[in-house]
Parts: structure tokens; C-alpha cells; sequence
């Protein structure tokens, strides 16, 4: 009944998602420490808003908003301040984070929803509530929400794409939110779309996924939200990219260096959506989240909710990690996520997942590149991987921007689909560190 | 263990790769030969399969050679690279070559063409194909005296048609497909006042193609049997290993032309036709297209490049085949292409995703 929906470009790692699919979501206990680092998002960082010793409450905010690109954080489990100082950061540097002692009672501060029922509320009224819940983009990319959500005048959005492909391997909780948190999360894209007054909303999930997609499709046939679409998508890395989902359901292309919103679309995560409505519903902050915790060496595969702030340790021994085999734990997903190597790093507000890893992509044999094209075809930008790494190896890196090194999303594809595992996604970062300051260097002059 | 104590691996993602290697690349095109390998020597016979070790030998000692001995390097001899180069150039040279002109047709496609600019990757021109060319140009007669197939005749064309044409045309009945449907297209052209009696339907081609694709012709010794190239292509294919894009465009722009300039005056009687059909199934063509013309180093990168790429071939092997001193230019057209792939990837860049094309 529904087309399949696509984009050209892209590569097929094999699912790995059986294992947790079918699991419900489990709470996970708090644990007896949180660290919440104060920058768990693009822009500037919180600003801190405790001190030490203070005793603080569920959903109080441990650092204000530090300017408008940018989001407060909240504790997330009640207790007192221990301290205030550099910790692990799971994107691998030392950044400034609260400790909390968690003293079991789960105090909460009162939780406040908006006033008025959102289908009433003006906007602006709802796009400040979403601000202050501290929500950014839970994929992973974790853009403050209320940025995309406040669209200049000049740029009309008429459409809102709630993303549930879940392309990565692995991850499965933005699928269980779609299938135990169907209406709440349906809710947070209608939200959505009041905010933006756009006419029309699609919720993108990949078909290997065909029991969300019968619950979804069950509940938009229901009037209260008829003016929700499915696009059934195909099973592709990187469907769940912005850029690629914009135009697997639209047809339409962001503008090279511009945003989803430069061609009227804004696109939002299920959980993101899901956190949305637990904030003008509930008036809650974002203080937990869903994570995927599975992979070759985790004994006892699981989707938790856990509280941000979390270590990922304590997750990792709640699924029974088995150490001694395990060479890598990654942050996130097979083909983005970072290598963790730090047990300390805490889960923060756009970890989707946490992998335990026998098998290893460092110290397998290069080759010089043969030009079999396999990068050319993965690339889901279409830019040539394999030319644009000859031009960092040299130092070329003008010649990489005239290639439009600068457009690389950095999704792995090509690195994936390399015979010559040429780390090529490694070659596309450095050169464009360096396309970034030429680039600074000519705006100056 | 205590958990904080161990050492984790770190490093850029992607976590996860495509299990498809260098070596098992060139494993499956060395598999994907097979075929064409078996039915060389069953056609051919033991001398076949001589030159065949002859130049797998030779070609992998002169790597180890040049990569232990030379450049003391560790061996490249496990991504089989050269494995391919040495089927590739025995497949290219006529059954009853001397083996020592294999011998150096070897060391100079590894030792000269792949090794000279830096080995697997650096080449700019297929090895193979150098080989031979380098062999044409040395050694002119005996890489162009080719032995009758052990049964069937060397040109494929049927007993009867022989016995008919060998009182008119001389030296017929040793040639290979290609200059033996060149003399007859003389014959014919020269006959004119009586090309009516002499008409093409002298030539049995359904017999003759069904020979030309099974294998019962003279030639190099890859070129015998098209099916089993075809077959050890489509398994290339499935593997994603070649595209479609080179050989379906190379065989199918000679396909047109020789059907445009058939010769015959008309295009749908059926000699007009077959006439296509009997040249991509003759000679090397096949073998070029299917195999050389996708070797991955020396054909372009980019989807535009490639197709380019693959009618330029087809053009210069029609040409060549049409009006060249050869009666063969399949390899030739591939070794010109192949310096052409660097500026063909250069303005062939593909579309980006949100801008319109530049080549700024
Ligand atoms: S990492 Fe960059 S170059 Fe590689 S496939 Fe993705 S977008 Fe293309
Ligand atoms: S995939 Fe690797 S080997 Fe193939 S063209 Fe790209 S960089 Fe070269």
C-alpha cells in the first residue's frame, strides 16, 4: 500500500538487531553516582548553576541555557552535589560535569506541564517550554530542539519528517519507543507540526521493521491523527541521515552547505518527539533516556531507560559484559559512534547506544587503493571518497574543497564498502579540520 | 580483571566493514577464470595449460623478486594481484606460443607496467594487456600463428562453408574468426557482379556463432569460449565485483556498429543481423570486455567515467577490428582508454547531493 521510499547511495551492514528488538524497555536502576557533564550538545555549553554540597532534586536544573544555541541540563536522580569538575567525556575529552550523590529518594522538583492544552497554546509559549525541558536531538547529533523549531520567518517549513529508520545496526530503542510509546510519540510530532505550522507530517521507518510500521500504521488510520504518513523506507545505511531521509520521502535536496530547513523540512528523532511530548505533557525535563546496551560481548542484551549521567559501566555490567573478551565498547552505533575508552563516561542526552565489540577494524592489513569504486557507489553525498583521501594524504587539501571535501557527513559508508580498508572516514575528518580553517581564513580577507 | 585496567582499542568509526578484501577480490576473478581456463584446455589441450603455469610462475616470482628482494618489502604475493596479471596475460597469447616468450611477457607486465609505478593500485595501464602488446611488438609472428582447436576448424565456420570458399579466397581455412570474415567481406566485395550467387548464407552461422560461443575456434587461449567467460562473469557480477556498465557498453557499442556498417547494404535481412553477433562473439573481445576493460585500477572510478569509458573501447575496437592493420584491436582499444581514465574521473565527477554540477 505505501512505495518504498529511498535515496541513492549507501551501504548494506547487516542489521545485528535480534538480539534486543523484542525486548521490552527496562528500567534501569539508578545508580549511586550520576555525572551529567554541562555540554551535551552542539553549541555553547550550560552554565553551571550549583555549587558543591548543594542538595539537589530530579528535574532541577544543574546548568542554565548559555546563550540561544544551547540547553540547560537537569540532575537526574536527587541527592547532593559531591563535585563540580573535569570529567571523561564520551566524545573523548575532559569537560566540565556535576557529580551527584544519589541519596534513593527520587525527590522531583514539581513538574509543571503547559498550562493550556498544546493545541491551544501559541507556539512560542511551546517552543519555550521545550527549551527549558533541555531537549536536543536524541540521534545523535543533539542540535538544541527549540534552534530547529524556531525556523526564521524567511524559511517556511511545510513539512516535519519524525525519523525512524534507525539505520545504524544494532540500536533498537528508537524502535521500541515507536511500538510502546506509539500515542505519546505520535502526540510529539503533532506538537511539532503545530509549532511549525507545517501541513504535513511523515514518519520515515526503515521495513525491517515491520511490526512498528503495523502499529503506526494502525493508530494514523485513527482521525485523531490523520494528518500523519507513513514512508515505509528502505533497509539502507544511512536512510536515518537527514539529508537522505529528506529525500527519500520528499524527493527534495538540502542546499550543499545549507540546512533541513532551506528546503522547508524539519526533521526530528522518535525519541525526540517522544521527549517533547513528556515535556509539554508532563512539563518533565530531559533526564532519561532510552539506550541499546548489546553486541558480541554482552552476555544479556537489553533496552534500558536510564537516567542521564549514568557511567556506561553500570550499564554494561547490568547486561553482563563479559570483560576479558570485550577490545572495544562504542558510544552510539557501529558506523558512527566513538570508541569509548574511558568506563566513567557517563550516557548523555544523545547516546542511542552502547556496544560491546570482540572483533576489531584496527590492525587489519591495508592496501593501496585499487579503484574499485565501492566508495563512489556507498557515498550517499556522491562525492569520490577514494580521490578526496589522495588529497588529504598529500596535504591538498584545496584541491579536496573544490572536490567538496566540505559536504562529507562523515556517515562511514565509504570506509564500510572499502576492499583496501582504507580508513577513509579518518582522511574526510582531518581534511576537513583543515577545509574548515582555509575555508575561515578566505571569509576573513 | 578490573574493568577500569583494561586496555580498550580506540579508533575513527566505521566499527564495522564490508568483509569483501583485496585478496578475495582477486580470488574470485581468479575463480570467475576457471571456466574459461577449463575450456582452453579442453579445446586447446596440454599446451594451454603449459603456458598457463609458464606464466603464473614466472609472474609470481617476479613480484616476490621485486617486493622481497628489491624493495624488501613484506610479500605481496597473498593479495593475488599478480595471480590475475598471469592468467590474464596467458589467456591473451596463442596456444603454440614458445614458452619463453611467455616467460618474458611476464616479467615485463609485473616487472616493467605494475611494479615500475609502484605496484597494485599504480598502474595506469592493465598488465595483461601490456604484456602482450609488449610480446605483439617483439615478437610479431609467432604471437599472431594460431593452432587449430583440437576439434572444429579455426575459424569456427562450418566444413561445408570451408570447401566452398577455399577455392576462392586464399589461405581461408587457417584463419582465425575475425580475418577469416574479413577476407570473405573482400571476396564479396570484390565478386560484386556475382554476389548474388555468393551471398552470405554460403557462410552456416548458426554453426559458426554456436562454435564462436562454445569454444570450437583457434585464437588466444582465453578467447575460445565465450559461454565460459560469460559464466565467470556473471559470477564477478553477482559479487559485485565488475558493473555492467563497461562491458554491457564496450560489447554493445561494437554490437551497433557492426550492424550499422555491416557491409551487407540492408539491416534486418538476417545475415545483417548475425553479422553483429558473430563479431562480438569473435576474437578477444569477450575476454577484454568482460575481464580487462573492468580491471579496477586502470578503468574510472565514476559512474559518467565509466560509461565513457566503455563506449570509447567499443569505438576503437570497432575501428580498429574495421579499418586497422589488425584484424584484433580489442586490447589496443583498452590500452588506449586506459590512459584516458584519470581526465575521464577529473570531468566526470559525480552530481553531488544539493548542488548543481560543477567542475570548477
Ligand atoms: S563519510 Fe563522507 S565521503 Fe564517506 S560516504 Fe559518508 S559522506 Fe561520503
Ligand atoms: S573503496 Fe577503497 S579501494 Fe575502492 S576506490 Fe574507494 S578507496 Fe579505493
Amino acid at each position: 500500500m505505501f512505495g518504498k521510499f529511498s535515496f541513492k547511495g549507501g551501504v548494506h551492514p547487516s542489521h545485528c538487531k535480534d538480539q534486543t528488538a523484542s525486548l521490552n524497555i527496562e528500567t534501569l536502576p539508578a545508580p549511586e553516582k550520576v555525572i551529567i557533564p554541562l555540554s551535551q550538545h552542539i553549541g555553547a555549553p550550560a552554565k553551571i548553576a550549583v555549587k558543591r554540597d548543594d542538595m539537589v532534586k530530579i528535574g532541577q536544573v544543574l546548568g542554565e541555557a548559555g546563550g540561544f544555541v544551547s540547553a540547560p541540563v537537569h540532575a537526574s536522580v536527587s541527592g547532593k552535589v559531591v563535585s563540580v569538575g573535569p570529567f571523561a567525556h564520551p566524545l573523548g575529552k575532559q569537560v566540565t560535569a556535576v557529580e551527584i550523590e544519589n541519596d534513593g529518594n527520587d525527590d522531583t522538583v514539581e513538574f509543571t506541564p503547559l498550562p493550556t492544552p498544546w493545541r491551544e497554546a501559541a507556539p512560542q509559549e511551546i517552543v519555550q517550554k521545550i527549551s527549558a525541558a533541555g531537549i536536543v536531538g536524541m540521534g545523535g547529533a543533539s542540535f538544541p530542539t527549540h534552534v530547529k523549531l524556531s525556523p526564521p520567518s524567511n524559511k517556511p517549513i511545510d513539512t516535519v519528517i519524525i525519523n525512524g529508520a534507525e539505520c545504524e545496526p544494532y540500536l533498537t530503542a528508537d524502535h521500541r519507543l515507536m511500538l510502546e510509546k506509539t500515542e505519546e510519540m505520535l502526540c510529539g510530532a503533532m506538537i511539532i507540526k503545530k509549532i511549525l505550522g507545517a501541513s504535513k507530517i511523515w514518519i520515515g521507518i526503515e521495513e525491517n521493521k515491520p511490526d512498528a510500521i503495523a502499529v503506526i500504521s494502525e493508530k494514523i488510520a485513527q482521525d485523531k491523527f490523520k494528518e500523519i504518513s507513513l514512508a515505509k523506507l528502505k533497509a539502507k545505511y544511512p536512510q536515518g541521515g537527514e539529508k537522505q531521509l529528506i529525500n527519500a520521502v520528499t524527493k527534495r535536496q538540502v542546499p550543499s552547505g545549507g540546512l533541513p530547513m532551506d528546503c522547508g523540512c524539519v526533521v526530528q528523532n522518535i525519541g525526540t518527539a517522544y521527549t517533547i511530548w513528556d515535556a509539554v505533557c508532563n512539563g518533565k525535563p530531559l533526564y532519561q533516556r532510552v539506550v541499546t546496551v548489546t553486541g558480541s560481548t554482552i552476555r544479556k542484551p537489553a533496552n534500558l531507560l536510564v537516567r542521564i549521567g549514568t557511567p556506561i559501566k553500570t550499564l554494561l555490567e547490568h547486561c553482563d559484559i563479559d570483560y576479558d573478551s570485550t577490545q572495544k565498547v562504542i558510544m552510539g552505533g557501529p558506523m558512527m559512534g566513538l570508541a569509548q575508552s574511558d568506563f566513567t563516561a557517563p550516557v548523555i542526552k544523545s547516546t542511542s547506544g552502547i556496544l560491546g565489540y570482540k572483533t576489531l577494524t584496527t590492525g587489519v592489513r591495508e592496501y593501496d587503493c585499487i579503484s574499485c569504486g565501492n566508495c563512489v557507489k556507498a557515498c550517499p553525498i556522491h562525492l569520490v571518497p577514494s580521490y578526496l583521501a589522495k588529497y588529504v594524504q598529500k596535504g591538498l587539501y584545496e584541491d579536496a574543497m573544490t572536490w567538496n571535501i566540505l559536504d562529507c557527513m562523515e556517515c562511514g559508508s565509504c570506509a564500510y564498502a572499502c576492499p583496501s580498508k582504507i580508513n577513509l572516514v579518518h582522511y574526510m575528518k582531518v581534511g576537513k579540520f583543515h577545509a574548515m580553517g582555509i575555508k575561515k581564513e578566505k571569509e576573513k580577507k | 580483571m578490573s574493568s577500569e585496567q583494561k586496555l580498550l582499542h580506540i579508533s575513527t568509526s566505521p566499527h564495522t566493514k564490508y568483509q569483501e578484501t583485496v585478496p578475495s577480490i582477486m580470488l574470485s576473478v581468479c575463480l570467475a577464470l576457471i571456466p574459461a581456463f577449463a575450456a582452453s584446455i579442453y579445446f586447446f589441450g596440454l599446451r594451454a595449460l603449459v603456458l598457463t603455469v609458464v606464466c603464473v610462475v614466472t609472474c609470481l616470482a617476479t613480484e616476490w623478486v621485486i617486493v622481497r628482494v628489491l624493495l624488501k618489502r613484506p610479500s605481496t604475493l597473498g593479495d593475488f594481484s599478480a595471480l590475475v596479471t598471469a592468467m590474464l596475460l596467458a589467456f591473451n597469447l596463442p596456444p603454440d606460443l614458445p614458452p619463453w616468450m611467455a616467460v618474458i611477457g611476464s616479467i615485463f607486465a609485473i616487472g616493467v607496467v605494475k611494479w615500475a609505478f609502484g605496484g597494485l593500485g599504480h598502474n595506469f595501464i592493465n598488465p595483461a594487456l601490456a604484456g602482450r602488446a609488449f610480446l605483439m611488438a617483439s615478437y610479431a609472428a609467432p604471437m599472431t600463428i594460431f593452432g587449430p582447436p583440437r576439434t572444429g576448424t579455426m575459424s569456427g565456420l562450418s566444413e561445408s562453408t570451408l570447401a566452398s570458399l577455399t577455392n576462392k579466397v586464399d589461405g581461408i581455412s587457417g584463419a582465425t574468426p575475425l580475418p577469416a570474415f574479413n577476407k570473405i567481406m573482400e571476396l564479396l566485395r570484390n565478386e560484386s557482379t556475382q554476389a548474388s550467387e555468393l551471398q552470405f548464407h554460403i557462410i552456416d552461422f548458426q554453426e559458426t556463432i554456436s562454435h564462436l560461443f562454445f569454444g570450437n575456434v583457434g585464437g588466444c587461449i582465453g578467447e575460445t569460449s565465450a559461454a565460459a567467460l560469460i559464466l565467470g562473469a556473471i559470477f564477478l557480477w553477482y559479487k559485485h565485483i565488475i558493473g555492467l556498465r563497461v562491458p554491457v557498453l564496450f560489447i554493445g557499442t561494437v554490437f551497433l556498429l557492426s550492424w550499422i556498417f555491416n557491409g551487407t547494404g540492408s539491416f534486418f535481412t538476417s545475415e545483417a543481423l548475425l553479422i553483429p553477433v558473430y563479431q562480438i562473439f569473435a576474437g578477444g573481445l569477450m575476454l577484454g570486455a568482460l575481464y580487462m576493460a573492468t580491471d579496477m585500477v586502470t578503468s574510472p572510478i565514476t559512474p559518467m567515467g565509466k560509461a565513457i569509458f566503455g563506449i570509447g573501447c567499443g569505438l576503437l575496437a570497432f575501428t580498429i577490428r574495421k579499418f586497422g592493420g589488425y584484424p584484433e584491436g580489442v586490447s589496443y582499444s583498452i590500452l588506449l582508454m586506459n590512459l584516458a581514465v584519470p581526465m575521464l574521473d577529473r570531468y566526470n565527477r559525480p552530481k553531488i547531493y544539493g548542488k548543481v554540477h560543477t567542475n570548477a
